[in-house]
């Protein structure tokens, strides 16, 4: 089957500054793939690569089967991506936003109001407009947009951020239960410990290329001075995903 | 490319570009109903225009009525460049330019959205500032049709060219100080005509005045159709 996302050699400019400087990634079907590595190493880069808002200028890059060199618009409406900003209008509210945002996934109201319920959005944060709303809540309200619209691949950076303890359990589950829905996740994190658990695999992205891979377990160190190195293709062998669908999309 | 490819768009069918345009049409709406925005800025500012209009010509009565149809336009074009501020400010903001791009709307159905929101307030406007006109400056209409119908042109193209270059501007941080630079040549037909259509609406020629119209229309026109397909590299770029 082919894989997810596949990169070889992949390169993205950021102005004339190579954000990405040749990445070799293999993110097979089911899998929940940890990018981790130091701030500005290219990790959201990669992220944003393959939602097909940054452009690949050399290289490969496949993603759900869509050649991103060819059309990376053509990928967008199937992943989420969790980012920084909250893709979110201020002046909605929660309810709004959620809404708004499934329908204009193809997704039904209905699945908006569950994706608000499973996010604790459904009581009296439904009708609050987000610019009042603190940054867990704003996170979570995102979060929502993403499983009301079941994406068959979810790219999350730093999906644990602002939110406390509970926030971070149900992040962890989602991204299960989205797995065990037939999709795939690719997720960047600093926060090792929780993400090293979560993942079944790690990738080390360190001066814009692959820096090592391993299956579940402590990562791979990137060794001072090795960081802009050209790297070896990521092919670590990895376990089968628990409770993946081998073809369903969700 | 038959003509019903032309009429479709560069992605999607004229079911979805259409569907698209309502739900970004009912968010932008809906957006207004809970900022209330429009209401409480550009409604205000446009009236002031007016007001500061009557202050510094009402020494001559006679002038300020004979300007009133340029006078109503230029608080028209003023009030259009806030309106579109605001309307792709929001889009700007806090990654939501990226959810657009990721969210499968077909980008011509957000930029018919897009217009036709900015037109409904634009339109809504212009009923506060006909009764502004008519309350400050004495101005009454003999030819409402022509007036309604130059209202209904010139508010198209310029929802329609101001769309376009809102979201040009969207992502620039200058967005502020270049949309006005960008938009004011570019509109300066839909003024002339505009104008010139509502004197004769005014003066009982309306005769003249549907020559004019018909220049808003067209451009409105052409300006929708370049959106529809020009919509898409403008939204990547912004």
């Amino acid at each position: 089957m082919e894989p997810v996302v596949s990169f070889r050699g992949a390169v993205c400019l950021l102005g004339r500054f190579p954000a990405l400087a040749g990445v070799d990634l293999d993110v097979d079907a089911g899998e929940i793939v940890l990018l981790q590595g130091p701030n500005g190493a290219g990790k959201t880069t990669v992220l944003r690569a393959c939602a097909g808002l940054v452009p690949v200028v050399d290289g490969e890059a496949r993603v759900l089967g869509v050649d991103l060199r060819a059309d990376r618009r053509a990928v967008r409406h199937r992943v989420g991506l969790l980012g920084h900003a909250s893709g979110l209008y201020e002046d909605l509210t929660v309810a709004d936003n959620v809404r708004f945002w499934a329908r204009a996934g193809r997704a039904r109201t209905v699945d908006a109001d569950a994706a608000m319920a499973r996010l604790g959005l459904d009581g009296r944060l439904a009708d609050v407009a987000v610019a009042r709303l603190s940054a867990g809540q704003r996170r979570r309200t995102s979060l929502a947009v993403m499983v009301a619209r079941r994406p068959e691949l979810w790219l999350l950076d730093e999906p644990h951020a602002a939110l406390d303890q509970d926030g971070r359990d149900l992040v962890d589950s989602l991204m299960a239960d989205a797995v065990a829905a037939g999709a795939t996740v690719v997720f960047a994190s600093h926060e090792l410990d929780r993400a090293v658990a979560v993942a079944s695999r790690t990738v080390t992205i360190a001066g814009g290329t692959v820096a090592g891979a391993a299956a579940p377990g402590p990562t791979v160190p990137v060794e001072p001075g090795t960081a802009a190195e050209p790297a070896e293709p990521a092919a670590a062998e990895r376990p089968a995903p628990v409770g993946a669908s081998p073809d369903g999309a969700p | 490319m038959t003509a019903a490819d032309a009429a479709r768009g560069p992605s999607g069918s004229v079911t979805t570009m259409l569907r698209d345009a309502s739900l970004v049409l009912a968010k932008d709406l809906r957006l207004e109903w809970r900022s209330r925005v429009i209401v409480s800025q550009v409604v205000p500012f446009a009236v002031l225009v007016l007001v500061l209009f009557a202050f510094a010509l009402d020494p001559d009565r006679r002038t300020l009525t004979e300007a009133t149809p340029g006078l109503f336009w230029l608080a028209v074009l003023f009030s259009t460049l806030l309106a579109l501020q605001r309307a792709f400010g929001v889009e700007a903001a806090d990654g939501v330019t990226d959810a657009l791009r990721l969210s499968g709307l077909d980008p011509a159905g957000i930029f018919l959205g897009k217009a036709a929101g900015i037109a409904v307030h634009l339109l809504a406007l212009q009923v506060v500032l006909g009764l502004g006109v008519t309350l400050f400056y004495g101005a009454t209409p003999h030819g409402p049709v022509l007036l309604v119908c130059t209202c209904l042109a010139a508010t198209a193209g310029l929802a329609a060219v101001g769309s376009l270059y809102g979201v040009l501007a969207a992502g620039m941080r200058v967005r502020d100080t270049l949309l006005p630079l960008l938009l004011l040549p570019v509109v300066a037909p839909v003024l002339i005509a505009a104008t010139e259509a509502f004197a004769a609406a005014y003066d009982r020629s309306s005769g003249e005045g549907w020559r004019w119209f018909g220049l808003l229309a067209v451009f409105a026109l052409l300006y929708l159709a370049m959106g529809i397909f020009a919509f898409e590299p403008l939204l990547e770029e912004s």
